[in-house]
């Protein structure tokens, strides 16, 4: 199936942010080989253009690294993964914050509800 | 590169086109929307040099576009396929005796990946898999330019999704350049790296798909509505 898009934001963008994810959940462990272009986009129903893009700028933020002859692959700077997971982390937050805000909730209401009420991991 | 230049067509007293001025870069997939009888067709035509213009030019690569030119140019049109007593792969082969670029393996390998059988007579094919067949003889030709028209029309999602699938494995995009009119943009958009928008004749805007979400922050179906109630 191709992916579904949300309709206020660049494709390419999506679709890193969308490897990011997979980076950080595991589902694309480091060093591993990613799909080429092509493969890529014709599984998630784009253009090859928008998937070259998104492979540069991946290359670009040293998430990815392509080895000439072979590919493209995950990067195996444990650090930089590490980097990504708190980036991804304050990305969170920070939409969170917005919506609380938006709905006139304050951050601290929302801590102390949070911590009261615990995860969903434990 | 395929431009016009001031292009206008006339159907008797109808105005088809009027004064279109459109450059296709090379090596995108380009949209070409607008109502029905917004003259998408004849711009298509006039690229394929199916019909010459009343004025203006239609040039490719600087030469003024004849059917000898538009050889490089594979053009589909939104009718069914004729031949309905061959089978597909005596389509196939027919067309590898019309074109010198078609290319029978790839074409085999469009319909292999498309899932239907050279065996089978087009007359017997559904409507869905006639679609399919006709974007395999299509791509099947090695050109710079294939001009589609209505490639998704009344077709079922899951058509639509196997030719978007075709289109995006056996074109190469580094050399290729793709033109197709629609009105499934909905469903076409991350196919896309720009859009034109024609609106009765006239060219209303040409823009770049990641342009579009980045400046409106909408898709293209949301802008488009905003562009004609504008």
């Amino acid at each position: 199936m191709s992916m579904k898009f949300l309709p206020d934001k660049p494709i390419y963008q999506q679709l890193i942010d969308h490897i990011i994810g997979d980076i950080i959940r595991g589902a694309l462990a480091a060093g591993e080989k990613l799909p080429s272009v092509r493969e890529y986009a014709v599984a998630v129903g784009v253009n090859a253009n928008t998937m070259q893009r998104v492979y540069k700028e991946l290359e670009q933020m040293e998430i990815t690294e392509t080895r000439r002859g072979q590919g493209s692959f995950v990067t195996e700077n444990k650090e930089r993964i590490e980097e990504l997971r708190e980036e991804m982390k304050e990305q969170l937050v920070q939409s969170f914050i917005q919506n609380v805000e938006a709905l006139g909730f304050t951050t601290n209401e929302m801590v102390n509800y949070l911590s009261k009420r615990g995860g969903n991991d434990d | 590169m395929i431009e016009l230049q001031t292009v206008s067509k006339r159907y008797g007293f109808k105005h088809a086109l009027n004064g279109v001025t459109l450059a296709l870069p090379k090596g995108k997939i380009i949209g070409l929307v607008g109502e029905n009888g917004s003259g998408k067709t004849t711009v298509l035509k006039l690229m394929a040099g199916l019909l010459s213009p009343n004025a203006g030019v239609v040039a490719l690569d600087g030469k003024t576009i004849t059917r000898r030119v538009a050889a490089k140019i594979a053009y589909m049109p939104d009718t069914d396929l004729f031949y309905p007593y061959f089978t597909v792969g005596q389509l196939f082969e027919f067309y590898d005796s019309q074109f010198e670029d078609f290319q029978l393996k790839k074409a085999k390998e469009i319909a292999d990946f498309l899932k239907v059988s050279l065996d089978v007579k087009i007359s017997t094919l559904s409507k869905g898999n006639r679609g399919r067949v006709k974007i395999a003889v299509t791509l099947g030709r090695e050109v710079d330019y294939y001009l589609l028209d209505e490639p998704f029309s009344g077709l079922d999602p899951m058509v639509r999704e196997d030719i978007s699938k075709g289109l995006i494995r056996f074109t190469d995009t580094e050399r290729q350049t793709v033109l197709m009119s629609t009105h499934e943009i909905k469903e076409v958009e991350p196919l896309l790296d720009e859009l034109i928008v024609l609106k009765e004749g006239r060219i209303l805007a040409h823009k770049e798909i990641d342009e579009i979400r980045d400046v409106y922050g909408m898709d293209a179906t949301s802008w488009l509505v905003s562009l004609f109630r504008a």
